[in-house]
């Protein structure tokens, strides 16, 4: 199978993902420049961290103009997986492909740190490696990570089960001073209504080597690697 | 030969919109003896020069806020033009 990794200007997380990959999963992977209109023959696509064109305006807001950002909008709705990690899902929230938006963090400081997280459902293309409430150790690096709950509509997610990571504490209880950035609900992740699209604040390419403090996040990448070979079953997100 | 017209376009957070740098700088003020100023809200400002032969740019200018200068899930936008 195939991924391609979309490189935006001022994407610094694209040669991480490539390398998570290429190198520890095993998978073939292509750069996709954002001025392209061509997926590359991609069957998972992922959007990186970083700061694409320099986070102006809103982050995200002027990535999803970007020819490969249509490409990418027809091919989620297509069925296609899509990741978009830190900056990529907020490119996915500015897009449309993902419900809500991602507002300054409460605190309004820049947080990187490692994180804990709480794997809601396992019956998903995402998270099939792993078990419901698991405790993945992914770490985060945002200023604007904090998931806007306007008008009770984290509710609806909720309900649809589109909540698919949480940041928790050491014991798995959601808890205010686990929570980094202020988001609803402590959320760290969450699905379309269609379940072929995730956006997720933290970084699992940063998590694939227990060199690098945490392979967690390698469970990620092969749950979609499963995913990928075997056709999901109906009635599964 | 006409000038060309100016558009002023005003971006802020919807009203419930947590403000986290409006609610620093209110506790700035506080601090430096400015208590009477008892909430601030942050917000942006863009100027947009439009060509003099253009027509009415109501509708675009509409476009233009909802579709990138404001995030419409958020922000509320106004237009002085």
């Amino acid at each position: 199978m195939k991924f391609g990794v979309v490189t935006f200007p001022g994407s610094n997380c694209d040669y991480d993902t490539y390398a998570a990959v290429r190198f520890i999963l095993g998978e073939e992977v292509e750069f996709l420049w954002h001025k392209s209109s061509d997926l590359a023959g991609s069957d998972v696509v992922i959007l990186p961290g970083g700061f694409s064109y320099g986070d102006y305006l809103r982050a995200g807001a002027i990535a999803r103009f970007s020819p490969i950002m249509q490409e990418v909008v027809r091919f989620a709705e297509a069925g296609g997986i899509v990741i978009g990690i830190c900056n990529g899902f907020q490119v996915l929230t500015e897009v449309g492909l993902l419900p809500g938006a991602l507002i300054r963090n409460s605190h309004l400081r820049f947080a990187c740190k490692q994180t804990t997280l709480r794997v809601e459902r396992s019956d998903t293309r995402f998270t099939s490696g792993c078990d419901k409430g698991e405790l993945l150790t992914i770490p985060i690096a945002h200023g604007e990570g904090n998931y806007y709950d306007f008008r009770g509509d984290i509710d609806e997610l909720e309900r649809s089960g589109q909540v698919l990571f949480r940041f928790v504490d050491a014991t798995g209880e959601v808890t205010s001073e686990a929570n980094p950035n202020g988001s609803a609900n402590n959320v760290a992740g969450i699905l379309n209504s269609k379940g072929n699209v995730l956006g997720m604040m933290p970084h699992p390419e940063r998590a694939v080597e227990e060199i690098l403090g945490s392979d967690d996040g390698l469970k990620i990448f092969k749950s979609v690697r499963a995913a990928f070979a075997t056709p999901h079953p109906a009635g599964q997100a | 030969m006409a000038t060309n017209k100016r558009a002023t376009v005003f971006v802020s957070l919807k009203d419930g919109v947590l403000d986290p740098q409006g609610v620093t700088i209110q506790k700035a003020l506080a601090q430096m003896g400015y208590g009477e100023f008892v909430s601030v809200r942050s917000g942006k400002f863009f100027e947009l020069e439009v060509e003099a032969s253009a027509g009415d740019i109501g509708q675009r200018i509409d476009e233009v806020c909802s579709r990138l200068l404001a995030n419409p899930i958020i922000e509320d936008y106004r237009v002085e033009h």
